[in-house]
């Protein structure tokens, strides 16, 4: 079913939500035109050198930091990024995504005056703070046929990265792999985590 | 070498396949199963169902590579790293789409029971009468009574857990307890009782997963990994339920990589003799003789193989002297419906536990007990309740600790449900033969014409409002209708293309299945089907299977085929 996953739905249908909520769903970057059918170009975009890795990193872990629970750096995120863009993006995308990295590391050098690997963490924080009040409000202006905002992807591939991640599912959630049984209602208590729904 | 001979051939080994083997065994014959694809064995082949899901390196999506190599398979869901296996390759068997037609293939051992949604409802009075009623097409030749009996033996070995619920529409059966309602779920069926007379109900899916264990099977551990085949044998497919049934009776042969290429008809008995095969592998021709045949090779190839048989004394092959083969293919549209949001605070302290591998199910209510809409037949929906998770964060301002932990927390209930309508019989949505392209074995494709027409479009409108009405009246916030685009394929209910009627003028299969220009062979697949009903196909197809198996053994005895 499917469509956001298995809105939710249920069985088959709820495959098809899961997937392609998984992949963010319809609106997730990169999903558009292969569910629309159409044809995309090929890319042969050269991977992501391990400074580029590194980089992803430590956004990555500034949009997911260690808490109680393991950050997106020890989840090994910076390099699923590098390897979903490469993978999966178009080529639109992918000049996006490599454009903004650069753009990112300018809007830091004028807001901090440092790179962002020198940066400390707060001067990380409010800088990604910045980039994403951007990017929500250009996904909100933007034509569906454009390419996502670049910190949108960041977001997102860190998003699915961790979460879908042993340490996402495991720690960050709560999963198991034959829950056995089913019990349709239960209580919950606010802080509770997430039971991890993909199997 | 004088061809191998067994009592009985089946083509194909899915969901229909497997039941006329397993029938036609337990009645003592000596049975060949032949599929074009691999073997799949149960449990030791499902590699991929006991994968961590972070072992998949995409994580379950796409690859530029696998969009290049399945140009069909991506325009939906089932383009993914995690069953990819078991999706046929769109470039050793291209087709032609004179309209753009989705269709998604399962070419192995078990065929598409391996992958199917296992939602499994019986058709109605209502259904069987409808090409009548409407003066449409023409009319089923058999009612509900001739199939109550039949679905009731395929529930009880099949395994279909649901809820009694005394719906004209939308008969009850022989069912193990129901996967319940979760507590979402079970609020909004309570407060829709009291809105649209009461008409629009909220029941539990019925599903073919078992709650209470079965011979040689474990109850659904609630994993929800069905797709990737089950190692307990929690639903039913043909590697867990009707193939080792057929095993059993040591009187079946399965030959996996057997391309069947046509029904041998012999014209001087008017009747089938045999089946021509394409090893898959090695390439070569090969006969087998038998005389009853079973065609259940997915509706759309079971048209090919008839289309491609007797050619010498019908041009457009075996079954087209009514001028039906080929016509009146269906499938469900689907793809609309509403979603929205409980706020309810009584559900903010309620979660659940398990991933149960189904939804709930809202039978048809249109076009019934005086309802009377500007289009024919209805729809129902499958839907469910559960609770946000990550997911919701990508469109959520925030990054950080704390939005990282709230993340990590379930967020609000969410509701949402799809419409699947009937799709009218029509004669021009047709298949053919296009003799100018060919597959990997160098055997001419199907071409495929097939569109939904005005009567979709309208009850389309229905699809998507009704939702949205149903939630809002429910007491749900922030309710949107979607409309995600359909094309016909993408529901994988084809049906139709050799229809089953009451005149062969104007139908291939008599009332028992049986193609009327050649008795021995019997149809028992999707393509047999006369209207489309709105329910999810399969269990009708189970059905008639077993019915019709039944009638050609006692036929074979009686000399009449």
């Amino acid at each position: 079913m499917p469509d956001s996953e298995r809105p939710d739905l249920v069985t088959r249908r709820e495959a098809i939500l899961r997937v392609s909520a998984l992949l963010g769903g319809a609106a997730l970057v990169g999903q558009t035109a292969m569910l629309a059918g159409c044809a995309r170009e090929d890319v042969a975009f050269p991977a992501y050198s391990a400074d580029d890795v590194a980089l992803l990193d430590e956004i990555a872990e500034t949009i997911l930091p260690e808490t109680d629970t393991p950050g997106a750096k020890a989840a090994g995120v910076g390099p699923f990024i590098a390897m979903m863009v490469v993978d999966t993006y178009d080529q639109r995308e992918q000049q996006v995504f490599r454009a903004g990295l650069q753009t990112l590391e300018s809007e830091c050098r004028s807001m901090h005056g440092v790179s962002f690997l020198s940066a400390t963490p707060e001067q990380r924080t409010s800088l990604l703070r910045k980039l994403d009040a951007e990017q929500l409000q250009f996904m909100h202006t933007a034509g569906k046929r454009e390419p996502a905002h670049y910190f949108r992807m960041l977001k997102e591939l860190t998003l699915l990265g961790y979460f879908t991640s042993e340490i996402g599912y495991t720690q960050a959630m709560r999963y198991i792999e034959t829950p056995g049984r089913f019990d349709p209602c239960v209580p919950y208590e606010p802080g509770e985590k997430t039971w991890a729904v993909h199997a | 070498m004088p061809a191998e001979e067994f009592d009985a051939i089946v083509v194909g080994s899915g969901i229909s396949g497997g039941w006329a083997a397993k029938e036609l065994t337990e009645k003592g014959l000596r049975v060949l199963l032949l599929e074009r694809g691999k073997n799949v064995e149960h449990i030791k082949d499902y590699v991929n169902a006991r994968k961590a899901p972070w072992e998949f390196p995409h994580r379950g999506g796409r690859t530029h590579a696998m969009e290049e190599a399945y140009p069909v398979l991506r325009r939906d869901y089932p383009l993914n790293e995690k069953n990819l296996d078991w999706w046929a390759s769109d470039a050793d068997s291209p087709y032609t789409e004179v309209k753009r037609f989705d269709w998604f293939r399962g070419y192995q051992v078990g065929g598409r029971s391996l992958m199917w949604g296992r939602q499994s409802y019986r058709w109605s009075e209502y259904d069987f009468e409808a090409n009548a009623r409407d003066g449409l097409a023409v009319d089923w030749p058999i009612r509900y009574a001739d199939l109550a009996p039949w679905y009731d033996h395929v529930e009880r070995h099949a395994g279909i857990s649901g809820s009694h619920e005394q719906m004209p529409q939308l008969p009850d059966g022989q069912f193990q307890p129901a996967m319940p309602l979760n507590c979402g779920e079970e609020l909004v069926a309570g407060r829709l009782k009291n809105f649209f007379d009461g008409r629009r109900r909220i029941i539990p899916g019925r599903v073919a997963n078992l709650t209470e264990a079965r011979p040689g099977r474990a109850p659904c551990q609630y994993r929800n990994a069905c797709w990737l085949g089950c190692p307990y044998g929690g639903y039913f497919s043909t590697q867990s339920s009707t193939l080792p049934a057929a095993m059993a009776t040591d009187r079946l042969t399965l030959k996996p990589f057997a391309i069947v290429t046509e029904v041998l008809y012999d014209r001087d008995r008017k009747r089938a003799s045999g089946v021509r095969v394409i090893d898959a592998v090695s390439e070569k021709s090969i006969e087998y003789k038998a005389p009853l045949i079973f065609l259940c090779a997915s509706t759309l190839n079971t048209a090919w193989i008839l289309m491609r048989s007797a050619t010498d004394v019908w041009p457009d092959g075996l079954g087209s002297s009514s001028g039906e083969l080929g016509h009146n293919l269906m499938d469900h549209h689907f793809r609309l419906g509403a979603s929205g949001k409980l706020e309810e605070a009584s559900l903010e302290k309620r979660y659940y536990y398990g991933r149960r591998p189904n939804g709930f199910y809202i039978p048809r209510y249109r076009n019934l007990f005086g309802d009377k809409r500007p289009y024919l037949r209805g729809f129902g929906y499958q839907g469910s309740a559960s609770r946000s998770d990550w997911q919701r964060a990508v469109g959520e301002l925030g990054i950080g600790g704390e939005f990282k932990d709230a993340m990590s927390q379930p967020g609000q209930w969410e509701i949402g449900a799809t419409a699947f309508g009937e799709m009218l019989p029509n004669h021009d949505n047709k298949v053919s033969i296009d003799e100018s392209r060919t597959d990997k074995w160098g055997l001419p494709v199907l071409k495929i014409d097939c569109a939904t027409g005005e009567n979709e479009r309208l009850m389309g409108l229905d699809m998507k409002n009704d939702m949205a009405e149903m939630l809002e009246a429910a007491g749900a916030r922030d309710v949107e209708p979607y409309e995600r685009g359909y094309f016909p394929g993408m529901g994988i209910h084809e049906m139709g293309t050799a229809r089953m009627g009451r005149d062969p003028r104007t139908s291939v299969l008599n009332e028992w299945n049986q193609v009327w220009d050649a008795p021995n062979v019997f149809v028992t697949d999707g393509a047999c089907m006369t209207s489309s009903a709105c329910q999810n196909p399969s269990l009708t197809y189970m059905a008639l299977t077993a019915r019709a198996a039944d009638y050609a053994v006692k036929e074979l005895k009686r000399r009449n085929l």
